[in-house]
């Protein structure tokens, strides 16, 4: 992994370091040289980290208060509310936290699609980071099932009965799920040990995503190759330390703000009225973070042509480093790609804003279209720009049209600057 | 930058748009000051020990509230009666416990660890007993309602005579902030219904109010100690920020490069 051979200094560390290289990593890791030019955007991945290990700590305790039965789940979760020491903090950062997850994770992807990212060659970090982004949805899913509120209970009928879209043996992979004809105490025992698992399997992937990052090294504002370690890099530690620790810091604050002045707003309120499989809610919604593919699933009149349209719209990402032709990574040379970014940036705004209105009438329309925009961009226009866009020219180095009289100079600083 | 403004522009016309629709439907729900809202919002002691008397003297009869325990009404934050009025409210009732040594099941003075007596045995005697509507719990209604404290304050004062055009079936009542109109719980307040211990003078509004009060404490027991602790750490966070700020501008000042 790393470039440089590193020698422990005390003859301790040596022996050891013979027999286990975990010196060598954390030297690889204090030295990785990252570029200097990276902006605000790039602390995101640092953030995404802290969340996991957040959710995964608070997921522990509350695990050790909760009890995973149709009868006692939401007495249990009010138990840990009101009884256990922190209780209310504990839950309310895990539940707000999911929020913050999923926030942190929708600026990081979309950091990725305005920097082209996933390019080569960094295809295996952006899939692994897609993976990534659909167990999270998995956990986020299940995790709010295990409350067995009303939209706990709903929620989950909803989205397990999308199975049984499948032609011939839908239904049996539904009563499969369920473990029984419905809903009930089967289905939750066994979200339980998947919310309690997933999160693992997201953390052995994300030690992947980094060690697949940690090979090319990072993208940076400008998308160039750049030469590491050079005058182009900073060593992780301390620049980039500190630099994604003061992101963080102002991350906390915001989700500070949510978990002790309004823990609840991101919630549904049906969720503090317990499951009850004869009371069907008003509006079934799922959570703010999945309403864009709820509002794409709901835009095709057909069940099984509306579930494949809302899994496409998550596994065209996979294959986005392919459908992307063009050579420039960054969209501060792409002009035209600029464009069509913003604009795909407010579809999936406007997709997520009708997912949460009921499905009909004007808000049906626009879900369509918004739908049809969204597959449009990334079969469409994305390939045909590769060969249509007239980029601007890209420098040769991050440093270079700084510090020399560079023809690129002007276009290259004026661009940065005008973006974000 | 032009873009993100542009797109600022277009999503503001879309919510904009959406607002005015909502307005059209919905009714303004009644305000009023709540001493628990903002950085320090805390509750008003008497307000909840009002609120609570409303509750048992009115709601209770048919409303439980299951989560709640009589050592709660003594608890930090909370109506904090002193300890012995605790013990005595909860002396005050009658708690089924059981069996005992011979099998029998036997009543007794509530005691501080009881939990709120329910007023019907189970579900299904709380439908019989009110014409087949179920009078939810109320220990968390308050955050179960997508109005919260303003939809009960509303409600409770929202009682009138129905429009020309509505007919209502028996024991069925017009509510102008219930959804659909049409709520199975009859008007239960009524100025000077309760005797307030405080003399503060009830009217409906008053023990509207209090009554409120008391739901949101009794959905959010620890409401004061999450603003406390709330305020302590963002403060905090601030301040820490800052000097890592700080820190950072010192570190990056080694290399000729913005952070």
């Amino acid at each position: 992994m790393s470039d440089q051979e590193y020698n422990p200094k005390s003859k301790f560390g040596k022996w050891f370091n013979d027999r286990l290289p975990l010196l060598t990593l954390a030297n690889h890791l204090t030295d990785y040289p990252t570029p200097k030019n990276l902006n605000y955007w790039w602390t995101f991945g640092g953030i995404l980290t802290f969340c996991l290990i957040t959710q995964i700590v608070t997921g522990l305790v509350l695990a050790m208060h909760y009890i995973a039965h149709a009868d006692m789940a939401f007495d249990s979760v009010e138990h840990i509310m009101r009884d256990v020491n922190y209780g209310w903090l504990i839950r309310y950062i895990h539940a707000n936290g999911a929020s913050m997850f999923f926030l942190a994770v929708y600026i990081h992807i979309f950091r990725s699609l305005f920097y082209g990212s996933y390019k080569a060659p960094r295809e295996i970090i952006w899939i692994i980071g897609i993976v990534i982004y659909l167990l999270m949805m998995a956990a986020a899913f299940m995790g709010y099932v295990l409350p067995w509120g009303q939209m706990s209970f709903w929620g989950a009928t909803v989205i397990t009965n999308l199975f049984s879209a499948i032609p011939l043996v839908g239904e049996g992979i539904v009563t499969w799920l369920w473990g029984g004809y419905s809903v009930d105490n089967p289905t939750l025992t066994r979200f339980f040990t998947l919310h309690y698992l997933i999160p693992f399997l997201i953390l052995g992937l994300v030690v992947l995503h980094i060690w697949a990052l940690h090979v090319p090294g990072n993208n940076n504002p400008i998308g160039i190759d750049i030469r590491k370690p050079s005058k182009d890099t900073v060593p992780f530690h301390p620049y980039i330390v500190i630099k994604d620790g003061f992101a963080l810091l102002m991350f906390m604050i915001v989700f500070a703000f949510f978990v002790f002045y309004t823990p609840n707003i991101l919630g549904h309120a049906d969720n503090y009225i317990e499951a009850d499989p004869l009371v069907t809610p008003a509006h079934i919604v799922p959570e703010w973070y999945l309403l864009p593919f709820y509002a794409i699933l709901r835009s095709v009149p057909d069940k099984l042509l509306g579930v494949v349209a809302m899994l496409s719209a998550i596994f065209i990402l996979a294959a986005l480093p392919w459908l992307d032709t063009s050579k420039i990574r960054s969209a501060v040379f792409r002009p035209l790609y600029r464009q069509f970014y913003w604009i795909l940036v407010a579809d999936v705004l406007i997709l997520g804003y009708v997912g949460a209105m009921p499905a009909e009438g004007l808000y049906l329309l626009i879900a369509r279209v918004a739908t049809a925009y969204y597959f449009l961009h990334f079969l469409v226009i994305l390939p045909v720009l590769g060969f249509k866009e007239k980029t601007l020219p890209i420098p040769l180095s991050i440093t270079e049209p700084i510090m020399s009289g560079s023809p690129n100079l002007a276009t290259a600083k004026n661009k940065e600057s005008s973006n974000i | 930058m032009k873009n993100f403004y542009t797109i600022l522009f277009l999503l503001s016309l879309i919510f904009g748009f959406q607002l005015n629709t909502n307005a059209a439907e919905k009714v303004e729900y009644l305000k009023t000051d709540w001493s628990f809202k903002g950085l320090f919002g805390k509750f008003d002691r008497s307000a909840l020990q009002r609120g609570y008397q409303v509750y048992t003297e009115v709601c209770s009869s048919c409303h439980s509230m299951k989560y709640l325990s009589y050592r709660n009404l003594a608890e930090k934050g909370g109506p904090e009666f002193t300890e012995s009025q605790a013990k005595a409210i909860a002396a005050s009732f009658e708690v089924k416990d059981g069996p005992n040594e011979d099998g029998d099941m036997f009543t007794r003075p509530g005691k501080l660890s009881d939990k709120f007596v329910m007023p019907y045995e189970n579900v299904k005697a709380a439908q019989a007993a009110n014409g087949g509507a179920y009078p939810p719990d109320m220990s968390v209604l308050v955050k179960a309602r997508g109005g919260g404290v303003d939809y009960i304050y509303s409600l409770l004062q929202g009682y009138e005579d129905p429009p020309v055009g509505i007919t209502l079936d028996e024991g069925v009542y017009y509510n102008k902030y219930m959804y659909g109109n049409k709520i199975k719980m009859a008007n239960q307040l009524s100025d000077g219904l309760v005797e307030y211990a405080d003399g503060t003078n009830a009217t409906v509004e008053q023990m509207s109010k209090d009554v409120t009060t008391f739901l949101m404490w009794a959905a959010e027991p620890h409401l004061e100690s999450r603003h406390q602790m709330g305020f302590k750490a963002i403060v905090y966070l601030i301040i820490l920020t800052i000097l890592v700020y700080f820190s950072m501008k010192r570190i990056w000042s080694r290399i000729e490069t913005k952070v």
